[in-house]
């Protein structure tokens, strides 16, 4: 038996006898060694790699507050709004609940955000990373459907309108759209049909596929090894002797210290956020939500939350009917294209220089420009519309796709600088 | 490869016609989960009409009625605001609602007012774009979203406008005017909505 001839653990004092009783039977600590001890990653991480570990800490905090507020939140159109409110005024510190779970929407959002930003910088889609960036991208989907189900939840005037105008992009959808869009919501308006099979969607589906994902995406990184922000190898540069990385360093103890000091800081500023302004100003949680959902009433100003209104401004931004083709259905198709484009970055991107370091003037500006127009975009998915706000939305949407698809063009020609050996500090 | 022991052909057979079977069997269980997500025979059954009294509904009032969990608008136009819908028929995108007539517009409102009598205008009040309900501005006044505004309907979400026929404006996300729903007049005050047979 394979089991048996395991060595048996040392170096865990008292507990050495149980640890090995385990790992008879469990793969304890070669897990351990796979994924921590001697799982080696560049020694030159910087600010940018603390996103990934913050994102599993808020996906933690989403899952385990979640777990007590279904304690006390109803699923029903006729009580659900209240529910929330009793959550907020009734339970023992439910109120903290509640907005630990509101911002960790936000946090979420943040941390992803930048950690995507991060892959952007370093190139950390290129090969051999690829299928890792996919994961990862599905995660994003995953993430956006979680947050755009539980929005509906708290039933307020948002959370209807909101889904009232998500659920009818599937009405778009040439043919089958209408039926697609009763089938979603079970009925033809959004009602409690609607309601309650968003909960099960936000409490069981998709977080279990959210979590599978992220299991996938751990082992996917840990099959090829970490980026770092000098874009190289180093896999390729090997101790003779021992096979491991000159570059790299056990991620526990050098990493899981330094991602605890990250988790810290994050820590004390979230605190503070849940503490003084859960609402984020409006941005967090909408100042309609605190008005029950009213069928008869779209609020005067509606906007998503922060963290959708770039793909917003994008719905909207299509205001001309050509080919034949309605404005709406254009609007829902780029809006569509404008969150899967990141899927195809790897094949897109063609410079020799994967990290911003070493690449050439025209990705450096390409990438400042395009990160302008998502924020510009972002900032104007939460105002109301005029024309020239339409305009501006209308140029930064031309701009956001002619980053993706003139991206096999001018990577190709930038000048790149030559990459080191060896990672830098 | 040769040196593979050869495949027994009959036991290949019978797993691909099990697979197969298992496969079916599949599909056939996945139906009935799906089929759970359409509307309950309780959602399809309240759709009953309903009816409104418009006797205190003054010229240049509205009221929101529910129908269906949808918004209802029943405008009283005054002679100023139909001779504003006249002028307006540059603007608007579908002034004869042409489009989609027998999803949108039944055939006694195919007319320049969009109305069985042109002082009262009934329309669903949900934004043919991505379903919100617009606000009214029912008064001409310079607007932000219109400088020349004649009176009509602001959608807030997307910036669609519709005027007081609840036609859409050209180059506006909103791709048709609004719908107007089956109504008829029981009296010449009282409405009823959601049905247009009997007479």
């Amino acid at each position: 038996m394979a089991a048996t001839e395991k060595l048996p653990v040392t170096g865990a004092g008292p507990f050495n006898a149980v640890l090995t009783w385990v790992d008879q039977r469990f793969p304890l600590v070669a897990t351990w060694k796979e994924h921590l001890a001697e799982y080696y990653a560049p020694k030159n991480f910087n600010f940018w790699y603390y996103f990934g570990s913050l994102a599993l800490l808020v996906l933690v905090i989403q899952i385990v507050t979640g777990i007590f507020l279904t304690m006390n939140y109803k699923p029903d159109a006729s009580v659900a709004f209240a529910s929330v409110e009793f959550i907020m005024r009734e339970v023992p510190w439910g109120w903290l609940i509640r907005y630990m779970h509101s911002t960790g929407a936000s946090a979420f959002f943040i941390c992803v955000y930048l950690h995507m930003f991060r892959g952007l910088l370093y190139g950390s889609y290129r090969k051999p990373r690829e299928l890792l960036w996919i994961f990862g991208m599905f995660i994003f989907l995953c993430l956006m459907a979680e947050a755009f189900f539980g929005y509906l939840l708290p039933w307020g005037q948002m959370s209807y309108w909101g889904a009232q105008v998500i659920v009818n992009l599937f009405a778009a959808i040439p043919f089958v759209g209408p039926d697609l869009a009763i089938w979603i919501r079970g009925d033809y308006v959004i009602s409690d049909a609607t309601l309650n099979r968003f909960f099960a969607f936000h409490v069981i589906a998709i977080p279990l596929v959210l979590l599978g994902l992220v299991v996938v995406h751990l082992l996917a990184l840990h099959e090829v090894g970490s980026n770092n922000p000098d874009g190289i190898e180093i896999k390729k540069n090997k101790d003779p002797k021992t096979g491991i990385p000159l570059d790299g360093i056990p991620f526990h103890p050098y990493y899981t210290v330094k991602d605890i000091f990250g988790v810290s800081v994050f820590l004390l500023v979230f605190a503070v956020i849940v503490f003084f302004a859960p609402e984020g100003g409006g941005y967090f949680l909408e100042y309609n939500n605190f008005i029950p959902a009213d069928q008869l009433k779209t609020p005067p100003h509606i906007a998503p939350v922060w963290y959708f209104t770039p793909y917003y401004s994008i719905l909207r931004a299509n205001t001309i009917n050509f080919f034949w083709v309605d404005a709406k259905v254009w609007g829902v198709i780029a809006m569509g294209i404008s969150v899967m484009a990141f899927f195809l970055l790897p094949w897109l991107d063609r410079s020799p220089a994967k990290s911003i370091r070493y690449r050439g003037p025209i990705f450096k500006g390409a990438l400042a420009v395009f990160v302008v127009c998502f924020l510009i975009l972002g900032y104007l998915g939460t105002l109301g519309v005029t024309e020239g706000r339409t305009l501006l939305a209308q140029v930064c949407t031309v701009i956001y796709f002619l980053f993706f698809i003139l991206m096999p063009w001018y990577t190709a020609i930038d000048k790149c600088k030559p990459e080191p050996e060896r990672v830098t500090k | 490869m040769s040196d593979r022991p050869e495949v027994n052909k009959t036991r290949r057979n019978i797993l691909i016609a099990t697979g197969c079977a298992g496969g079916v069997a599949g599909v056939a269980t996945v139906i009935p989960f799906v089929a759970s997500m359409m509307p309950s025979e309780r959602a399809k059954a309240l759709g009953a009409p309903i009816e409104v009294d418009i006797t205190y509904l003054a010229p240049g009032e509205m009221v929101r009625v529910e129908w269906r969990g949808q918004p209802v608008w029943i405008l009283h136009r005054t002679k100023e605001m139909l001779d504003d819908i006249k002028a307006d028929d540059v603007k608007v995108a579908d002034p004869k609602s042409e489009r989609k007539p027998d999803e949108l517009t039944p055939e006694y409102a195919r007319n320049e007012f969009r109305s069985r009598k042109p002082e009262y205008l009934v329309v669903v009040g949900i934004c043919t774009h991505l379903g919100c309900s617009p606000t009214d501005r029912l008064k001409a006044e310079p607007e932000p979203f219109d400088p020349d505004w004649k009176g009509g309907f602001y959608c807030p979400c997307h910036g669609s406008l519709f005027d007081l026929a609840g036609r859409v404006y050209k180059n506006k996300p909103a791709p048709d005017n609004l719908r107007v729903p089956p109504y008829t007049y029981l009296t010449d005050t009282k409405l009823l909505i959601g049905e247009d047979k009997k007479a």
